[in-house]
């Protein structure tokens, strides 16, 4: 059995009075696909914004790589990148440009060679001189994925991937993602609310609601023991808990 | 024309007003500002209006100066507010960059900024007044290095505040070095001041160094009182403003305004 790459142990994060993630725990093995579920407010992105060291955590410990992230900050994000529809890049700059300042920021050697092989990969030729602020939506998800890729990262943190992307390009992205997993063995943590696409990507599933982790296991395993015809009436079921217990 | 949309617009940006410090300040600042500084150009000229030698050396010298601490600060904070409207703070601070480093960029543009600016003023001067700037001689240097540092400080400090209290407070950047306007004694000598706020204007660098300026001009005295106290200042509040910033970067990660606060 491989170690983990990512450990978080009893993750806890309070805002006031508001607990957002409550005693969360988990672990990713190297290689490895989990995907992480919950309705809106159920604390996921909270989470990846503590894995990302964006948000200090009130209690608990995330370690990646066998180090610790409240002291080893800098050689964690060095082998960790994010791509989430909710992020943007510097618009008055080309797609190309933007790849440029990322490789740099991150050290990436060879930035011309690799921006070149990441822009073929994700097949941005034909807008990779455009600049930003005219991208269609699709072509803007494609960038912060390259952006994600670039790096050559250990562990990805895909936060809603494929939300603005048409069914092709989707398609193709879940390919790349497996593909990265089998050839370097990326480890990648991933929400969407398209459950057809959990079910596909996932290797584990972990539901979360209201903080807390509620279910955990295969996607099958989930559906089986709360009984239910697929993954999406499990996710209606603690959806609509939730906004009941909330209002 | 429909007026319930223009309405609608104006109440929208009176529920700014409504709890905005910043844009309320703005409201009544400048006016009060312009105020107060040419007051204080009036007294000056009234009071000591036979010793003015070279009027035209002092104001452009002091304005060509003053523009350096202003971009020395706007390289700083609008560097930062670039990121924020790009909403690329995230991906920066998601990322390896460590806060030192951010400060260190922002800080190379500011001197980049404030390069090409004293570099266009100065030939500006020349061309229009037929002032050179030179004319302060081997001490511009060391006037024009403590500036930027004093430009730095506020802009650093801004910064901060902006990332404390986000959008709402993205108009300190055009007005904070403006605060310090009135107590740098750009155009007019420190001793015009009330007791109190030459008090205040004593722990303000670029009042020294302004002092410095006049003090050079007027009567070719080495000014090495002026760049000493200068120097221990900008030493000193430089080295408050990176903890402060360090300190609102680690406030924000806590309350998870980091990643809201282009919002």
């Amino acid at each position: 059995m491989s170690t983990s790459v990512l450990k978080v142990s009893d993750l806890t994060k309070r805002f006031g009075n508001f607990t957002a993630v409550n005693g969360v725990s988990f672990e990713i093995r190297p290689g490895e696909i989990l995907g992480l579920l919950g309705p809106n407010g159920a604390g996921k992105t909270t989470t990846i914004q503590m894995l990302l060291g964006l948000v200090t955590p009130t209690a608990g410990s995330i370690q990646m790589f066998g180090l610790d992230l409240s002291t080893h900050r800098e050689e964690i994000l060095q082998q960790v990148n994010f791509s989430s529809t909710y992020i943007s890049m510097p618009q008055s700059l080309t797609v190309e440009e933007n790849l440029w300042v990322v490789a740099r920021l991150y050290g990436v050697s060879d930035i011309a060679r690799r921006v070149q092989d990441i822009v073929k990969k994700l097949e941005m030729e034909e807008f990779s001189g455009k600049i930003t602020r005219k991208l269609s939506s699709g072509q803007m998800t494609r960038l912060t994925l390259a952006k994600a890729f670039l790096t050559d990262p250990r562990i990805l943190f895909l936060d809603e991937p494929t939300a603005s992307l048409d069914p092709d390009v989707a398609h193709k992205i879940r390919s790349l993602l497996k593909e990265e997993r089998r050839s370097s063995g990326l480890s990648i943590l991933y929400t969407s609310h398209n459950m057809r696409e959990m079910e596909a990507m996932s290797d584990r599933i972990i539901f979360l609601q209201r903080g807390c982790i509620v279910a955990e296991g295969t996607a099958q395993e989930i559906v089986d023991r709360f009984g239910k015809a697929d993954l999406e009436e499990v996710f209606l079921k603690f959806a609509r808990e939730q906004r009941q217990s909330s209002s | 024309m429909k007026l319930h949309r223009i309405t609608a617009l104006i109440v929208r940006h009176l529920y700014l007003y409504r709890r905005s410090l910043p844009r309320i300040m703005e409201i009544f600042y400048w006016p009060f500002l312009d105020l107060v500084i040419w007051g204080f150009i009036t007294l000056y000229l009234a009071r000591y209006q036979s010793q003015v030698p070279g009027f035209v050396t002092f104001f452009l010298g002091a304005l060509i100066l003053w523009d350096m601490l202003f971009r020395s600060q706007q390289g700083i904070t609008i560097s930062f507010l670039e990121e924020l409207w790009a909403r690329n703070l995230m991906n920066l601070f998601a990322s390896p960059l460590k806060p030192g480093e951010f400060l260190a960029a922002t800080m190379t543009m500011s001197v980049m900024k404030v390069t090409i600016v004293s570099i266009v003023l100065a030939s500006c001067a020349v061309l229009f007044y037929s002032y050179n700037i030179l004319v302060v001689g081997v001490w511009l240097m060391p006037f024009v290095l403590n500036l930027v540092i004093t430009g730095w400080i506020i802009g650093v400090f801004t910064t901060s505040l902006i990332m404390r209290f986000g959008q709402e407070a993205e108009v300190l950047a055009w007005s904070m070095v403006f605060l310090f306007q009135p107590i740098s004694c750009v155009f007019y000598p420190m001793e015009v001041l009330p007791k109190w706020l030459q008090m205040i204007a004593m722990a303000n660098p670029a009042a020294h160094i302004f002092e410095g300026m006049r003090t050079v001009l007027s009567t070719g005295a080495p000014p090495i009182g002026n760049l000493a106290w200068a120097m221990c200042l900008n030493g000193a509040l430089l080295v408050g403003a990176i903890a402060w910033f360090y300190r609102t970067v680690a406030y924000c990660k806590d309350q998870g305004l980091l990643v809201r606060v282009g919002e």
